[in-house]
């Protein structure tokens, strides 16, 4: 003991080694109140790991070529041994990513997470967002079935609605050739293997920086850091290490079970995970009959057909996005917990969520009359939520938030 | 000079220890003249108080100028590299297509510049049906769209009955499928035949041309391209002389 001792204190004083341990997690104070929500920070940064190691290997045997690109996936899926394994994991991963984010985000929406102090940690968390759908979308062309073709084809295309011959020397520029071809997946590959990654890793460290400046928020949206003992150390907090890793092992345990069951059994989710016509090569001649993204972008891609013109329904899918960074400055309430929030305010979340669940599913429909309209409705529900938000909190009805964190 | 003042202090814990090895250096080496007087003067300008804030200004100006402007000449290789290869310009040859057992009615797809062309013999009815739908048309006199001056008609072709197409759609760049039939049932009593894209529910008539009302802006493109005999086109080459750009 005495030996780890003696080497501990050696490197510490080369390297503040006790000192990041302690203020990340042994002497990180989190709230004692946090409950099931409040496990799926730590999940994403396990699937994170998972899609890291699970990519390092499917890319020693992944051949981004054009003529070579679908036939190397079957190669993995059937001749390298547990080929099949890292890619399902790899795959699977892909969509959990965005269940466990998703999640993640609604648990912000609901606790005011977003609110001050927390601007910035939002908005670390909206960049790893962005990133994580272009990184998501660049490893779908990979496999070079014919979803990755056309999918890239149109989400390319979209920024050629850009006026002004801006929109078309971009897409020409996107794709390094008039159409998407070897040049387009070859890129694909550096920037889904390295460029993306690397931003994701620092913008990662940068949203955890950022919490742990702030602190972390909790399901009564109370400052626990008001309110110390003579340590100065918060009443409400708890140390991270052992209580929350014990709780979040716990939750990654009964995730993996989750995960792994779709590995095993369910990896194409009956076409949502991986879609049928992605086991088709790819046909630069031949649009499939039906094409949908995957389904964590099925939201946007509905705002976007649900508006009748080229340049106003990508204006619309981009602000989709966009208008959830000013999340922060949208929401002009003092209370942050939807425990103390009034009715307004709960009527405007579950509406927003719904028409965000709803625009999903018919983002993954073919086009029909009576999709349009539900689209329609559900896009002005879903840009509602923040013109809504701005006005109740104003002057908002709240309850009385306790000074302490209920159990 | 109050401003000049009030930056010293900040400077002063990076200096001193310099200033101190100066001030030996200056006691021990009286003789030494060049070098060591203008590090004298140097030291005795700090002491002094004597920072020049425009000076030091103009040179972090400058020097961040000159870095950015590397940092440009350094960033604008990469960024051309990513524009379409010599090769892939090379690669837009115009392709043949014959045409003579193409029936009234049939669709034969060519690939040209890696996009699928297609080449289809519209039936009369066809034809007659272009008039029906003008009013339905969102650009039916093809004024914004693209395709050669010689396709610039109602047919949107050379030969009235044989269309010339890329089978791209012009909202997402998907390819739209064929549907000739008329009053097809997921399209509605009054379709009179033509293209319709599934991905995002545009229509087109049977010269390509785009409906009002739905997402796609201007009329499916028409390639250059030429006869080179009644029943030989040459797909990517303009009807009069010169390769299209």
């Amino acid at each position: 003991m005495s030996k780890l001792n003696d080497t501990v204190a050696w490197i510490d004083q080369r390297f503040p080694l006790t000192k990041l341990l302690e203020e990340h997690i042994t002497k990180y104070y989190a709230p004692k109140n946090f409950n099931f929500w409040y496990y799926f920070g730590a999940l994403s940064l396990l699937v994170l790991i998972i899609q890291i190691v699970t990519g390092i290997f499917l890319t020693m045997n992944y051949k981004p070529d054009g003529e070579l690109a679908f036939a190397s996936v079957e190669y993995i899926m059937r001749d390298v041994n547990f080929g099949w394994l890292i890619r399902y994991m790899h795959s699977t991963g892909a969509s959990m990513f965005f269940v466990v984010v998703y999640l993640h985000m609604f648990r912000a929406l609901m606790y005011g997470s977003y609110q001050k102090p927390r601007e910035l940690l939002w908005i670390f968390g909206m960049l790893i967002y962005v990133c994580l759908m272009a990184e998501a979308f660049m490893g779908y062309l990979l496999p070079w079935g014919q979803m990755s073709y056309w999918g890239a084809q149109v989400i390319i295309s979209l920024f050629g609605a850009i006026p002004f011959g801006i929109g078309d020397a971009l897409t020409l520029w996107l794709r390094g050739d008039y159409v998407v071809s070897d040049a387009t997946l070859n890129r694909f590959f550096a920037l889904h293997v390295i460029a993306v990654p690397l931003v994701l890793i620092g913008l990662v460290v940068a949203h955890i920086m950022a919490l742990h400046e702030v602190g972390s928020n909790n399901p009564d949206g109370v400052d626990i850091k008001a309110l110390k003992n003579s340590q100065g150390i918060p009443k409400d907090g708890i140390p991270f290490h052992p209580y929350y890793t014990v709780k979040d092992f716990m939750g990654a345990i009964v995730f993996l079970i989750v995960f792994f069951t779709i590995v095993f059994f369910m990896p194409e989710m009956g076409g949502y995970f991986l879609e049928h016509a992605n086991f088709v090569p790819a046909d630069p001649l031949k649009t499939p009959e039906h094409i949908a993204p995957v389904w964590y972008f099925t939201p946007f891609y509905a705002i976007l057909r649900a508006i009748p013109s080229k340049l106003g329904g990508v204006i619309a899918m981009g602000a989709a996005i966009v208008v959830l960074f000013f999340l922060p400055w949208i929401d002009r309430g003092k209370v942050r917990s939807i425990r103390y929030r009034s009715t307004a305010f709960k009527v405007l979340l579950f509406s927003f969520v719904a028409a965000f669940i709803v625009l999903g599913y018919f983002g993954l429909q073919p086009v029909t009359d009576a999709g349009k309209w539900i689209s329609r409705i559900c896009s002005l529900i879903y840009f509602g939520f923040f013109v809504g938000l701005f006005i109740i909190s104003k002057n908002e009805k709240t309850k009385p938030v306790p000074e302490r964190v209920t159990t | 000079m109050a401003s000049k003042r009030g930056k010293s202090p900040g400077q002063s814990p990076g200096r001193s220890p310099q200033s101190t090895t100066g001030d030996v250096a200056i006691d021990a080496t009286q003789d030494v003249s060049a070098a060591g007087s203008e590090l004298a003067n140097a030291e005795s300008s700090i002491r002094t108080d004597q920072i020049d804030p425009g000076r030091r200004r103009m040179l972090v100006t400058g020097a961040g100028v000159v870095g950015g402007l590397g940092a440009v000449a350094l960033a604008a290789p990469m960024v051309a590299s990513m524009s379409p290869s010599e090769r892939a310009k090379a690669a837009g040859a115009p392709v043949e297509a014959d045409i003579s057992k193409l029936e009234p009615g049939q669709r034969l797809t060519v690939e040209w510049r890696g996009k699928p062309v297609w080449i289809v013999n519209r039936t009369p009815d066809a034809l007659g049906g272009l008039e029906q739908v003008q009013s339905q048309l969102s650009d039916p006199d093809s004024e914004n769209s693209i395709q050669p001056a010689y396709a610039q008609n109602e047919t949107r072709s050379i030969k009235p009955e044989i269309l010339v197409m890329v089978g791209i759609c012009t909202h997402l760049g998907c390819s739209p499928t064929y549907r000739p039939e008329v009053a097809a049932a997921d399209l509605g009593a009054d379709w009179l035949g033509g293209f319709f894209c599934p991905c995002h529910g545009s229509k087109f008539d049977f010269s390509g041309r785009v409906y009002a009302g739905v997402p796609a802006p201007t009329n499916m493109d028409i390639p250059p391209h030429k006869y080179l005999s009644d029943t030989l086109i040459l797909v990517g080459e303009d009807q009069q002389e010169g390769v299209a750009a």
